[in-house]
C-alpha cells in the first residue's frame, strides 16, 4: 500500500484553488470577457471539491483519523509557536465536501443568474474569495487560522451583501451584516487570548489533549466556551444577534445561497463541534446554548409565518434551522448537528437557487402576494422546490426527515418539554414552507405583465443535482430503528466528542415519529384548503390586523427594540460628547493652547524687530541692570 | 614727565572722576537717542574719551605708567573703529539713501 501522507499533504491544493481563481478574475477582472470569470471562478471550485473527494478517500483507506499538514512556522516569538497548519480529519473533511460541492453548484448557477450584470466579473472574484475564506476556516488546524478564516468570511459577505451598492438600503444591510459580526467577532477574539492565556496554545490538538486535565464546570472552560459562543451566536444568526441575516438578503440570490447554505452561518456551528472537547466540560454553556437555540427556532419560525418577500421567509427558515442546530450541539449531539449542517446545505441551497429561479423568471419580483401559477410556467423549478421544501418540513424519507428526527429524539431524551416546543417549531416550519411554496407555484397568477419562463440550463442542472442530494442525502446517516447504523456519526465520532446519552427504546421512536408526521400531514392540509382552495392572498401592506399577527410581521420588533435599547442611547452619548465635551472643553482646550503660543511668538517677535535704537537700549539696560546686580550682591 | 604729572595733580581726582563720568553720559545718551549715525560714531568717540581721561587721571595719582600706555592702545583701536564704522555709514548713504539707523531693519526675516 503507497503512503497517504505525501498525498495528504496536497491537501492546500483545496484552498489554493479558490484563492488562484480569486487573483485570476480579481486583478483581471477589467480584461476578462464577460462571462470568462465565471467559467473559471466555477471550475477552481470544482477543481477544489475534486481534491476533497479525493483526500477524502485517501484518508479512509489509509486507516488514520487525522493528519496535520503544517504549510510553514507562521508566529513565532519566544515559547509562543503557532504553525501555520491544516487539519484533515473526518469533521473538517465533511465541512469541506459541503463548502465545495455546494459551493460549486452555486457558482455554476451563478454564471446564468448573473449573466446580465455589469459586474459578473467581481463577483465570481469575490464568490471565489468566500469559499477560499470559508475553506481556510474549516480547514485551519488551530484557532487563529480559523480566525482568518472567520474574519474572511465577515469581509467576503459585506462585499457581496453590498454587491449592488448603488442601492444605499443594500449598502446599509451589508455594513449592519458586518457591524454585528464584528461584536460576536470579539467575543471570539477574547475566547482565543483566554485559550492561549490558559493553554499557552491554539493548536487544536495540544487545548483537547490538556483540557482532559480541567474537571466538568471549572470557571475557567466555562468563560472560555462563552466566549467563543459570542462568535457563534454573531457568525450563525442566533438570538440575539441574528438580525443581519434577514437583511442580508439585499445581496444577489446566489450569494444567499452560499451564505445560508455553505458557507459563513455553519462556521458557528463548526467551531462549536470542533470545541466539543471544551464545550463538554462546560455544562452551564450547553444549557445556555439549548435556551438560545430553542428561542431562535421558535422566534424566528413564528416571524417566516408572516413574510411576503419570497427571501425573507427562506432567511427566517435557516434562523430556525440554525436555531435546531444549536440545540442539537446544546444537548451534547454535535454529529447530529453537523449532520444537520450538511442536509440544510443542500435544502437550503436548493431553496434559495429555486427562489432565485424564480426572481429571474418574475424578472426581479421578490412578493409572493404577486406570483402565483408559476407551477406550469417552471416545472423544473417547482419540482426540485418542492423536494426542498419537504425536506426542510420533515418528511420521510426526505433528507431533512432524518437529521430533524436525530435532533427531536435527542431532545425528548433530554426533556419533554424541550421535544415539545421543538415541535412546535417544526410543524411552523412546515406550515411556511407550505405556504410559500403554494402561495409561488399554484392558484392563478397574480401579476399582470409578467412573463414567466423556466430558465436557462446552467441554472437547472444545479437544482436537479441538489435536489437529487436533497432527496437522498438522509441515507447518509440512517438509525437503527430504520436498520441502519448511522454511518455519518459513526464517521463523526473520531472527532467530535458527543455526550454519551441512553438510546431511547424503538417503540419510542416510533411512536414520537407517526405522531410528528400525522401533526406535519395536518399542517400542510390545513395550508392546501387556505392558500390553493380558499386561495387567501397574505394581506396587503398597512391594513390592520390582529395584534399576535402584527407583532409576527413586524419580526417582533427586534429592529425597533435594537435601536431604542442601543443605538439612540448610543446617538445620544454621541451627541452629548460632541457638544458638551469636544465642543465646550476638548475643542476650546487644544485652541487655547495654539493662541497662547500664537500670542506670545507676537509678543517675543517685537524683540527681533531690527529696530537697531531698540538693540542698543537693550543692550545698556542688560548693562546696567548687570552692574546693579553686582553692586547689590 | 615728572611736570605733566604734578600738572595733573593739581586738580583734585574726584573732579576727573565726575567730569569723566558726565562725558560717558552724554556719550550713551547720544547713542541711545540719536538717529543719525555719524552722531552716534561721535558719542561714541566721546565715551572712549571720558574713558581715557578717566584712566590717565588715576595713572597720574597712583604713578603708575600703565593706565597712560593703555589710553595709546584704546585710541589706536578707536581709530581703526571709527575707519570701519565711517566706511558703513558710506556704504549705507549708497543703499538707503539717508544715515537714519531706523532705516537699517531690512535685515529681519
Amino acid at each position: 500500500m503507497v503512503d497517504p501522507i505525501p498525498y495528504i499533504n496536497l491537501s492546500w491544493l483545496v484552498p489554493a484553488f479558490p484563492l488562484l481563481g480569486f487573483l485570476v478574475t480579481g486583478l483581471a477582472n477589467k480584461h476578462l470577457k464577460h462571462n470568462l470569470a465565471g467559467i473559471i471562478a466555477s471550475v477552481m471550485v470544482v477543481l477544489s471539491f475534486a481534491v476533497s473527494v479525493s483526500l477524502f478517500f485517501i484518508l479512509r483507506s489509509s486507516g488514520q483519523e487525522a493528519v496535520t499538514v503544517t504549510l510553514f512556522n507562521w508566529i513565532a516569538i519566544g515559547g509562543m509557536n503557532i504553525p501555520f497548519a491544516f487539519l484533515i480529519d473526518h469533521l473538517s473533511l465533511t465541512m469541506m465536501l459541503i463548502v465545495t460541492g455546494v459551493g460549486a453548484l452555486i457558482h455554476i448557477y451563478s454564471i446564468g443568474y448573473m449573466h446580465d450584470d455589469e459586474r459578473v466579473n467581481s463577483f465570481f472574484a469575490q464568490m471565489n474569495l468566500f469559499t477560499f475564506s470559508m475553506l481556510l476556516l474549516v480547514m485551519g488546524a488551530n484557532y487563529l487560522v480559523l480566525f482568518i478564516g472567520w474574519e474572511g468570511v465577515g469581509l467576503c459577505s459585506y462585499l457581496l451583501i453590498g454587491f449592488w451598492f448603488k442601492n444605499p438600503a443594500y449598502n446599509y444591510a451589508a455594513r449592519k451584516a458586518f457591524v454585528i459580526n464584528r461584536i460576536g467577532d470579539l467575543g471570539f477574539i477574547l475566547g482565543i487570548i483566554l485559550i492561549f492565556f490558559t493553554f499557552k496554545s491554539v493548536t487544536f490538538s495540544e487545548v483537547f489533549s490538556q483540557a482532559a486535565s480541567f474537571h466538568a464546570g471549572s470557571p475557567v472552560i466555562t468563560l472560555i466556551t462563552i466566549l467563543l459562543l459570542v462568535g457563534a451566536i454573531g457568525k450563525s444568526a442566533q438570538i440575539p444577534l441574528f438580525t443581519w441575516l434577514p437583511d442580508a438578503m439585499a445581496g444577489p440570490t446566489p450569494v444567499s445561497a452560499l451564505i445560508h447554505a455553505a458557507t459563513m452561518v455553519t462556521a458557528g456551528i463548526y467551531m462549536i463541534a470542533r470545541s466539543s472537547i471544551l464545550y463538554n466540560l462546560a455544562p452551564i454553556t450547553l444549557n445556555i446554548i439549548i435556551l438560545i437555540g430553542l428561542a431562535t427556532a421558535l422566534i424566528a419560525a413564528l416571524i417566516g409565518l408572516k413574510q411576503n418577500d419570497i427571501k425573507k421567509v427562506l432567511a427566517y427558515s435557516t434562523v430556525s434551522q440554525l436555531g435546531y442546530m444549536f440545540l442539537a450541539l446544546g444537548l451534547g449531539a454535535y454529529s447530529a448537528g453537523v449532520f444537520h449542517v450538511t442536509t440544510h446545505a443542500f435544502f437550503k441551497a436548493l431553496l434559495f437557487l429555486g427562489a432565485g429561479s424564480v426572481i429571474h423568471a418574475m424578472g426581479g419580483e421578490q412578493d409572493i402576494r404577486k406570483m402565483g401559477g408559476l407551477r406550469k410556467k417552471m416545472p423544473l423549478t417547482y419540482f426540485t422546490f418542492l423536494t426542498a421544501t419537504l425536506a426542510i418540513s420533515g418528511i420521510p424519507p426526505f433528507s431533512g426527515f432524518f437529521s430533524k428526527d436525530l435532533i427531536l429524539s435527542k431532545a425528548f431524551e433530554h426533556n419533554i418539554i424541550l421535544y415539545i416546543l421543538a415541535l412546535g417549531g417544526a410543524l411552523l416550519t412546515c406550515f411556511y414552507m407550505f405556504r410559500l411554496l403554494f402561495l409561488v407555484f399554484f392558484g392563478e397568477k397574480r401579476l399582470a405583465g409578467a412573463h414567466p419562463h423556466e430558465s436557462p440550463k446552467v441554472m437547472t442542472v444545479p437544482l436537479l443535482i441538489l435536489s437529487a442530494l436533497s432527496v437522498f442525502g438522509g441515507f447518509l446517516n440512517i438509525p437503527s430503528l430504520f436498520g441502519g447504523d448511522s454511518r455519518f456519526s459513526t464517521f463523526l465520532q473520531s472527532t467530535v466528542q458527543t455526550n454519551a446519552s441512553e438510546e431511547l427504546s424503538h417503540s419510542t421512536e416510533t411512536g414520537l415519529i407517526l405522531g410528528s408526521l400525522l401533526l406535519l400531514a395536518l399542517i400542510i392540509v390545513y395550508a392546501y384548503r387556505l392558500f390553493v382552495s380558499k386561495a387567501v392572498v397574505p394581506a396587503k401592506d398597512g391594513e390592520s390586523m390582529p395584534l399576535f399577527s402584527k407583532l409576527i410581521y413586524n419580526k417582533f420588533y427586534f429592529d425597533e427594540i435594537y435601536t431604542a435599547v442601543f443605538e439612540k442611547p448610543f446617538g445620544f452619548l454621541s451627541d452629548f460628547f460632541y457638544h458638551k465635551i469636544e465642543n465646550t472643553v476638548l475643542d476650546p482646550a487644544v485652541d487655547s493652547i495654539g493662541q497662547v503660543t500664537e500670542h506670545a511668538g507676537t509678543l517675543l517677535r517685537r524683540l527681533q524687530k531690527g529696530n537697531m535704537s531698540f538693540y542698543l537700549f537693550a543692550m545698556v539696560a542688560g548693562i546696567l541692570l548687570f552692574i546693579i546686580f553686582i553692586l547689590i550682591v | 614727565m615728572k611736570d605733566i604729572t604734578s600738572a595733573i595733580q593739581i586738580i583734585p581726582l574726584n573732579n576727573y572722576i565726575v567730569l569723566s563720568m558726565a562725558l560717558f553720559s552724554i556719550g550713551l545718551m547720544g547713542v541711545l537717542f540719536r538717529r543719525n549715525i555719524i552722531a552716534i560714531l561721535m558719542c561714541l568717540e566721546l565715551m572712549f574719551n571720558s574713558a581715557n581721561l578717566l584712566l590717565t587721571a588715576f595713572s597720574a595719582y597712583h604713578s603708575d605708567p600703565t593706565g597712560q600706555v593703555f589710553v595709546f592702545f584704546i585710541m589706536i583701536v578707536a581709530a581703526a573703529e571709527v575707519a570701519v564704522g565711517l566706511s558703513i555709514v558710506v556704504m549705507m548713504k549708497r543703499n538707503v539713501e539717508s544715515v537714519d539707523i531706523n532705516l537699517l531693519n531690512h535685515l529681519k526675516w
